[in-house]
């Protein structure tokens, strides 16, 4: 067996304990990152559900020809940002007023004539539900001589996007907030074991091993270590996943590239820290 | 081999350890460096070895010069040099053939050679016997001997010894004592700090170097020529 696995292995039989811990430790950390990212997971989805139903509705002034009416539908329906177009009669807009609103039936019943307006409803493309493309397809909807008035929800719209946006900073912030803090746990994890074996250390710089063979089973130790902890925290995350999903609300798992991450990761972290770590501990001694 | 020019080593909160100090020593000779505790023989160990690197003047080991050698290369230098300490400074927990092994194993010798290797000098140091004992079970001479052997394991060219048999009762002293001669003999040199001024004695063909406060006071090879 090659020295480094063979002193990385022996670290680990010779301090099981503090390398249970540091991988704990670690997997603790990483949990929370976990955590973070099963919710942003869940809130991506829900704002993309969300997004999906903006939709943009062009009214239009009773009178409108049925040409200019299809022509309008044609030309919005060949916009690149538009997924469908949907011509909605005066007609068919009261039954869909009767049907989602049955409370004012009997309302709706008295009419002597029907108040409501024939629309055109313009669903847009994924991915460009953005305030800037809703309100260009908007414009353009109302430049139409026939149309009334054009409805998306501006304000709902840039709400959304705010919120998406404090999502995305926030998860940068805490994530790299816990990713510092797990950092932080392995490299004083390698500072306890390159402690307990300064005196080897020693002995090597003595004999004249070169600072490179020196670090690399403390390199491996990291890479195992913080894998081991990325594992816990998958783990734990996975428990948490299910708890919820089965005893509260119905909740998404997250995608196989973000676990392959957080185990990279975890291996990743494990070697900068122990990299940091020994580099400092050699230039002292 | 080893060359000190105006070697001066000071430290911020204790002033000079070392002052203007210059001397040579060739390949093959056998040296004593004494004086007083604190007069700067550990110093200019630790320089030699460039565990530190001196404040002014310059310093030369074999090739390697205290100006020119980055840390990066120091193992080479540390490669070409042996350095024997008076508290052995052995692995506890291992025997004394792993501890040789070690320092083979962990400078790229060859697997298929270590544990000849660790044996052959083991036998040179005389504790072929008890190479499979651990260190704790061995006296303080068998010890410095394990030791002696694993700095001797790069075939280093220069052995630095400070206040090797400092912790030995006379018996072990004499042992080690003659086992540097034996490795001095084979052409390599040997530099030994001690304050046992006795010992120095013992050994007249060996030269003599003083230190007093951080300076060279004495020299027994410039003092024979003066003579």
């Amino acid at each position: 067996m090659p020295y480094t696995v063979r002193e990385a292995a022996a670290a680990f039989r010779r301090a099981p304990v503090l390398t249970g811990l540091s991988s704990a430790m670690i997997g603790l950390a990483l949990f929370v990152v976990g955590l973070f990212g099963l919710a942003a997971h869940n809130l991506r989805l829900a704002l993309e559900t969300i997004e999906e139903r903006v939709e943009i509705v062009a009214y239009l002034r009773d009178g409108a020809l049925t040409e200019d009416i299809a022509l309008a539908d044609r030309e919005i329906s060949s916009l690149p940002e538009v997924l469908a177009v949907e011509f909605v009669t005066k007609e068919e807009a009261l039954l869909k007023a009767q049907r989602e609103l049955p409370e004012f039936n009997n309302v709706f019943a008295d009419l002597d004539v029907n108040p409501l307006p024939a629309s055109l409803e313009i669903q847009l493309r994924p991915g460009n539900q953005n305030p800037t493309t809703v309100a260009r397809v908007a414009d353009y909807a109302s430049e139409y001589p026939f149309v009334e008035d054009v409805q998306f929800g501006r304000e709902w719209v840039d709400k959304l996007f705010t919120l998406r946006r404090m999502g995305a900073v926030t998860a940068m912030i805490l994530g790299g907030g816990f990713a510092a803090v797990a950092a932080l746990i392995i490299g004083t994890a390698v500072r306890i074991a390159i402690f307990a074996r300064r005196d080897e250390i020693k002995i090597m710089q003595l004999v004249g091993a070169r600072d490179s063979f020196i670090r690399r089973p403390f390199l491996l130790e990291g890479a195992v270590t913080g894998t081991m902890g990325g594992a816990l925290a998958i783990a734990l995350t996975w428990a948490t996943h299910q708890a919820v999903f089965r005893y509260l609300f119905s909740i998404s798992w997250i995608p196989a590239g973000w676990v392959a991450s957080g185990l990279a990761a975890g291996a990743v972290f494990g070697i900068l820290s122990s990299s940091l770590a020994v580099r400092r501990y050699l230039r002292e001694v | 081999m080893i060359k000190l020019i105006n070697v001066t080593k000071e430290y911020p909160r204790r002033g000079p350890a070392l002052e203007d100090v210059s001397f040579h020593i060739p390949k093959g000779q056998f040296c004593f460096l004494t004086g007083h505790s604190g007069s700067g023989k550990s110093t200019t160990m630790r320089l030699i070895h460039m565990a530190e690197r001196p404040t002014s003047g310059e310093l030369r080991v074999s090739g390697f010069t205290s100006e020119r050698t980055s840390r990066r290369d120091i193992w080479k230098l540390r490669r070409r040099v042996g350095y024997i300490f008076q508290e052995f400074r052995l692995l506890p927990g291992r025997t004394a053939q792993e501890n040789v092994a070690f320092a083979l194993e962990v400078t790229g010798t060859p697997r298929h050679s270590v544990a000849p290797k660790a044996q052959r000098l083991l036998t040179q140091v005389g504790l072929a016997t008890k190479a499979g004992a651990q260190v704790h079970e061995l006296s303080g001479g068998e010890q410095q001997r394990v030791a002696i052997a694993r700095a001797l394991a790069n075939d280093p060219l220069v052995l630095l010894a400070d206040e090797p048999t400092g912790n030995l009762d006379d018996r072990a002293t004499r042992g080690i004592m003659d086992l540097f001669w034996e490795i001095n003999a084979m052409g390599m040199a040997v530099l030994m700090a001690t304050h046992d001024l006795v010992l120095t004695r013992l050994y007249p063909k060996a030269r003599v170097l003083e230190l007093d406060q951080g300076r060279l006071v004495y020299d027994s090879q410039v003092a024979e020529v003066e003579v």
